[in-house]
């Protein structure tokens, strides 16, 4: 006996290539919409992750633009204000300070790395405190410098991969004539420290000539403190720029925002349109039927049973489009993140693309209830559709 | 026993501003396990009339009755829902052109109304109807894959499975060639004689309407 879902799949099957462009639509935009909220929640994870992984709530950089601070802070970049290492004393006389570690960024044109020459970074930073602070760090060879002033060097692993470097190396500061002696390699991290060059901060600032004079200090602060009115507090010092991780996440929120905001209006045009598409094909497929439609009604069919065919169809074609939409998501989500990593200003360096079960089920929902909302009309002229008039005219009319 | 009675029955059509009297005042009884044809030249009115007693148009004025319950009247008319379980119980309809739905097969296409009425109490039996009407071995060909007068035998059987008392066949041979129709007519006729359905029939053809126990002529919409 046929069922009425039997006889709605069966139907679809009459106009195969209609059929199959119509799935093709609905893939598509299922493809975007769970690309794009998979995008929400993996962005948001990796920049928490990022800001994480940096082992201090509150970064303490020479007074400039937040967005500069905001750069030098997720990029290790070259904001290169100075402040005076006397700053330490200051911030040590705080009770909400759990432990500090200060830090010297500089950064040199290296016409020696790679083909085309690269920015090297260089972080100097304190032995006594910095790799307590990042305690996910881990080594791939050596170990970190023990002596402040230590002419050594740390690499991550991408600079030592780049540089072809290994324990024992000697790397030389462009311009400056001065040789460091590699100690130790990093693992892989995902983090902006893979492509850093450590040095002890004494080192660096004797290197540089930028003796006693920081770029930034990383505040860690004890657990129970409000991290808002400890910033306040600290611009009592002079001539700073406080910058807190919620600064940090909001500021790079704002940046992305606008592209957000695109492809959130690209995802709704593309569902918009297979919608439509949709609505079409089974409006189509409803008028050609017109005396089908009726002669099942002259058989008993009533309008609900007709609502029911049509509907059956529209959710055998979203669902289609869903499923097969979602396994591209899927299956593409590498080339999606590496488009958008090209459109965005910054990107974090985890996986951008968070893609899971229940994401999925939600996205196919959407595209299945939105599907269901386009196929009201076409069911519902379908229902209404009186068998006398079926039987007389072979086609209906809109 | 009255299976239908049709009192002062008319429809009009309105074209422009001229109105059409496609049946007009008729008064017509139809007892059970009658064999009745229509008859009467083109645009007399009989399918008009048949498609008003099958329940599947509305007359503009008179009274209906089916099996002794009301279906229009002055006072009272059922609502759609009532009409469409009438059409699913007391109706089996055989058209001139078959409406067979080309996606099912033979067999889907003749238990299709049961796609919309599964709690039906007495379903005919698919193997029996099969043998009987001779598409034994069409039962997984596609409509598209068998012959004119096949495609009316699976129409007959559709219009059959779900037992109804009464059968409405419109023009059933006006598609077919004599020797097809010689078929049909066989299969009406045996339906009535032996299986007790009440046949109503519309029909051009002189010999199949001499099969019926009564045959009623229209002219211009009215009984002659």
């Amino acid at each position: 006996m046929p069922g009425i879902t039997s006889i709605a799949y069966k139907n679809l099957r009459r106009k195969r290539t209609r059929t199959a462009l119509t799935i093709l639509g609905i893939a598509l935009s299922t493809w975007v919409l769970i690309s794009l909220l998979g995008f929400n929640q993996g962005y948001e994870r990796s920049l928490n992750s990022d800001i994480d992984n940096l082992g201090f709530q509150v970064l303490l950089t020479a007074k400039g633009c937040p967005y500069e601070a905001a750069t030098l802070m997720m990029q290790g970049g070259s904001g290169l204000r100075y402040m005076p290492e006397s700053v330490l004393d200051s911030l040590r006389a705080y009770p909400e300070v759990q432990s500090l570690t200060p830090m010297l960024m500089q950064a040199v044109f290296d016409p020696s790395v790679g083909e085309t020459g690269a920015i090297a970074a260089y972080n100097g930073v304190d032995p006594a405190t910095f790799p307590a602070m990042r305690s996910y760090l881990e080594f791939a060879q050596g170990e970190w410098f023990n002596e402040d002033g230590a002419m050594e060097a740390v690499i991550g692993f991408e600079a030592a991969e780049l540089e072809q470097r290994e324990v024992g190396d000697v790397i030389l500061i462009p311009d400056k004539e001065v040789e460091l002696v590699v100690v130790g390699i990093l693992k892989r991290s995902g983090t902006q420290d893979d492509g850093t060059i450590f040095v002890p901060y004494k080192a660096l600032q004797k290197i540089f000539g930028v003796e006693d004079q920081l770029t930034s200090v990383g505040i860690k602060v004890s657990k129970e403190t409000d991290v808002n009115a400890f910033e306040e507090k600290l611009y009592s010092l002079p001539d700073v720029q406080v910058v807190s991780m919620a600064q940090v996440k909001s500021t790079i929120s704002n940046l992305v925002s606008t592209a957000r905001v695109m492809v959130m209006s690209i995802a709704i045009i593309a569902i918009l349109i297979a919608m439509v598409g949709v609505m079409n094909t089974i409006l189509m497929s409803v008028l050609e039927r017109f005396q089908e439609i009726g002669i099942m009604k002259s058989m008993g069919a009533s309008q609900a049973h007709i609502f029911r065919l049509i509907w059956s169809e529209t959710a055998i074609l979203c669902l289609l489009g869903g499923i097969i939409g979602a396994l591209a998501a899927l299956g593409l989500s590498a080339f999606t993140e590496a488009l958008i990593r090209n459109v965005l200003p910054f990107s974090p360096k985890g996986s951008l693309i968070l893609i899971d079960l229940s994401l999925v089920l939600r996205s196919i929902a959407i595209i299945v209830g939105i599907g269901f909302l386009s196929g009201i009309y076409p069911a519902w002229k379908a229902a209404r559709i009186r068998p006398i008039e079926a039987i007389r005219n072979s086609e209906g009319d809109l | 026993m009255k299976v239908i009675t049709a009192t002062n029955f008319s429809k009009t059509f309105k074209r422009g501003t001229e109105a059409i009297h496609a049946v007009d005042k008729v008064n017509v009884e139809i007892t059970s396990g009658e064999f009745v044809s229509f008859v009467g030249p083109s645009g007399s009115g009989k399918t008009t009339l048949l498609h008003l007693l099958g329940c599947l148009d509305t007359p503009s004025e008179g009274h209906l009755s089916i099996d002794g319950q009301i279906v229009f009247g002055n006072s009272k008319s059922l609502s759609e829902k009532e009409m469409t379980h009438i059409r699913r119980k007391a109706f089996g309809y055989i058209f001139q052109k078959f409406y067979l739905i080309p996606t099912l097969t033979v067999q889907e296409n003749i238990l299709l109304p049961f796609a919309f009425n599964k709690g039906s109490s007495q379903p005919y039996d698919i193997k029996k109807i099969a043998s009987d009407l001779g598409l034994e071995h069409r039962l997984r060909h596609l409509p598209k894959e068998i012959s004119g007068g096949e495609m009316q035998r699976v129409a007959i059987a559709r219009a059959l499975v779900n037992n109804p008392r009464i059968i409405l066949a419109d023009e059933p041979t006006g598609n077919l060639d004599s020797k097809r129709s010689d078929e049909i007519a066989d299969i009406l006729t045996n339906l009535n004689q032996h299986e007790g359905k009440t046949i109503i029939l519309v029909t051009h053809n002189p010999v199949l309407a001499a099969r019926a126990s009564r045959v009623i002529e229209l002219v211009d919409g009215r009984i002659s």
